[in-house]
């Protein structure tokens, strides 16, 4: 390697991010394990634990049977006993298997309790179409999780996001989500080698900008980023915020972007109704209705499920274009 | 019923002061519900006691238990004190809960009781769970799910228990067959007689006894426990029982799904009248030793239900409070 090289940029891949974040906390952590499906020996289908149960053994890189049940229900008696669980369920659409252990157990125990559980559990998710996977492997359902009172939920768009999300969410003592990206897996960013977190709660401005505000979550950021591209060809200066953390939601940040700019557009990759734009949208109207020069629009998936053929599928999932005719829409240019 | 082997008087008494008090905080809190002093619904565990009371005796505070919304008994058995379960009843500030929680989720920590559960099969995960936590951990705890033969119906009891046995927790699942899902018979809700049977399924031991004789589920209950602590994995303990109450409240809603013939043919067989023939017979207990074990009782139920009637309901302060953990770490 040239000295140029060492001395540039340390770029990792999200997959990598996400391996060097568990890897971190685990090193950190004595009673932090890792249990899922596919976990150990093959090291995820997604490949981000390669590698760790050579490195960590059986004991904390934990192959589990095809049981999310019985996944998110370790996950949840264990951290309520003195264990800090990084629980994997391999695609977010199996939520649907163990809706009960998270809406019914994880997100209500310590409030049922008066107080008296602590449940320091964080859940690894991969979300998100483009895969062709079809209608049960593609879904981005965060709305969901962020409805629950009692859970934390993330969404990294980038590969920084993913380490430093799943080390904040290893150090919480709640249960915090990490809803990840499966077509990010491959894109770079710079990634610190020491361990830092993203802190839960706080949205990014990845952009700045004057005129208009977009408001993106995961993937969509670099949707967003594209469009402000196109935009500002066209005089149209857009801020673009990383909402990051959708529970708890930033809506400090957004406010004082719609401040600055009096327009919005909300953008998530999930099906647009009953969306988190939704309440984003709603926030605004509430908290900055005196700022707002037009309706806050949005942009997501349209109300189906995720088609499998590749010519639908690119119909389906919200792009740079779809957010530029929206926002364009709005300005009336 | 005859006595277990090597049983102490002292733990003999305690099994029967055990049943005694659940079955006096039960049959006071139905009456306390169906006066409306108590708001919600109660799942009363009348009928069931040797199953608590029995299982319980072999576990310290450190063990852990996941409970059912059937759950005052397991809280009282695990070492639960009338004044904060009657607040907790009652909705008070004071209650174990903090009044959060209820009836379906009472829960202490410090008691080692991972909760009550209004969802039927919601416990065995968790227990599981905790078993998991207590080998990662190289403790010598143990957990035990306590869950009915309508639960065993459910998915999460499946997933629970194949885990348990392909990890080889100390875990025990305890089934008390009451013969019920709700009001639904046994025999219209699942083609198996005993729920034992299924733990061949999962490579663990199925054991089946007499819930109603508190001596064969103590004696059970202890091999499976023992088996549990010393590493070598879970069982499946099926406990026949009755309920003696309606699936909710006293009377409940007054469905005919059994008649009364059916409950009085199981009342014959009550397990603390049984227990209380055998202690006189074999000169542990007198009638009088018995009559002071309820009175205790009463007297702990009449201190209860004062505690829980004049402490304080919680506030609008403390609404928000205990959804998140806050602090260093949230």
């Amino acid at each position: 390697m040239s000295e140029a090289l060492k001395d540039g940029p340390r770029m990792l891949p999200y997959v990598s991010a996400i391996t060097e974040g568990v890897r971190q906390v685990l090193e950190e952590q004595d009673n932090a394990f890792v249990a899922g499906e596919d976990v150990g020996q093959a090291g995820s289908v997604f490949g981000y634990y390669q590698g760790l149960l050579a490195e960590f053994g059986d004991r904390r890189i934990v192959d589990t049977p095809i049981s999310e049940k019985g996944i998110i229900g370790l996950g949840v008696g264990a951290a309520a006993t003195g264990c800090r669980p990084i629980i994997d369920i391999m695609f977010m659409d199996f939520l649907g298997e163990c809706m009960d252990e998270v809406a019914n157990q994880m997100a209500k125990m310590r409030f049922m309790f008066g107080g008296g559980a602590t449940l320091p559990v964080t859940v690894l998710t991969m979300a998100g179409a483009g895969m062709n996977l079809a209608a049960q492997h593609s879904q981005s359902w965060e709305a969901f999780l962020a409805h629950l009172p009692g859970v934390k939920v993330l969404m990294p768009s980038n590969a920084y996001d993913a380490k430093g999300m799943i080390i904040a969410a290893a150090r919480d003592d709640n249960p915090v989500f990490v809803v990840m990206n499966k077509m990010s897996l491959a894109m770079q960013a710079e990634v610190p080698a020491e361990m830092y977190e993203v802190p839960i709660g706080k949205a990014a401005v990845v952009r700045e900008g004057s005129a208009f505000s977009i408001f993106a979550m995961g993937r969509m950021v670099h949707e967003a980023l594209a469009a402000a591209k196109t935009l500002e060809s066209l005089g149209v200066d857009c801020e673009v915020v990383d909402v990051r953390s959708i529970q708890p939601f930033d809506s400090e940040t957004a406010v004082a972007s719609i401040k600055k700019t009096h327009r919005a557009l909300v953008v998530h990759e999930a099906v647009r109704f009953g969306g988190f734009g939704g309440e984003i949208v709603a926030q605004l109207q509430e908290e900055a209705f005196d700022y707002l020069d037009a309706p806050i629009a949005r942009v997501g998936a349209p109300f189906s499920p995720v088609p499998y053929s590749p010519a639908l599928e690119q119909l389906y999932i919200p792009n740079a274009e779809r957010i530029v005719a929206e926002v364009k829409k709005v300005l009336g240019i | 019923m005859t006595v277990a082997k090597n049983i102490t008087n002292k733990t003999l008494i305690d099994l029967h002061s055990c049943m005694v008090r659940i079955r006096r905080f039960e049959e006071e809190a139905g009456k306390l519900m169906e006066d409306g002093k108590i708001p919600g619904a109660l799942h009363l565990y009348v009928g069931q006691e040797a199953v608590a009371a029995g299982v319980m005796a072999h576990l310290s505070n450190k063990d852990q238990i996941t409970s059912t919304h059937r759950g005052h008994g397991h809280v009282i058995a695990k070492g639960g004190q009338f004044a904060p379960m009657f607040a907790e009843l009652y909705g008070k500030s004071t209650g174990y809960c903090k009044g959060k929680g209820g009836s379906m989720h009472i829960s202490n920590m410090a008691l080692g009781i991972l909760g009550a559960n209004g969802i039927v099969g919601g416990g065995p995960p968790i227990a599981m769970g905790a078993a998991f936590s207590n080998k990662f951990r190289k403790t010598k705890q143990v957990a035990v799910t306590f869950f009915g033969d309508g639960a065993s119906n459910e998915g999460s009891f499946h997933e629970a228990a194949n885990m348990a046995a392909l990890y080889q927790l100390p875990c025990v699942f305890v089934c008390e067959n009451n013969g019920f899902g709700e009001y639904t018979r046994q025999t219209n809700h699942q083609a198996v007689t005993d729920v034992a049977d299924r733990a061949a399924g999962y490579g663990m031991p199925g054991v089946v006894v007499d819930g109603m004789d508190v001596m064969a589920v103590y004696e059970a209950a202890e091999a499976a426990i023992k088996r549990a602590r010393a590493g070598d994995g879970p069982t499946l303990l099926e406990c026949k029982t009755y309920r003696y109450y309606d699936h909710v409240g006293v009377r409940g809603m007054g469905l005919t799904y059994r008649t009364d013939e059916e409950v009085d043919a199981w009342k014959q067989r009550d397990a603390i009248n049984s227990f209380e023939t055998l202690l006189v017979k074999q000169g542990v207990l007198t009638a009088k030793k018995i009559e002071n074990v309820y009175a205790r009782a009463n007297d702990e139920i009449k201190e209860g239900v004062a505690f829980a009637e004049s402490s304080p309901f919680p506030t609008a302060e403390d609404l928000l409070e205990d959804v998140y953990f806050v602090g260093a770490g949230s």
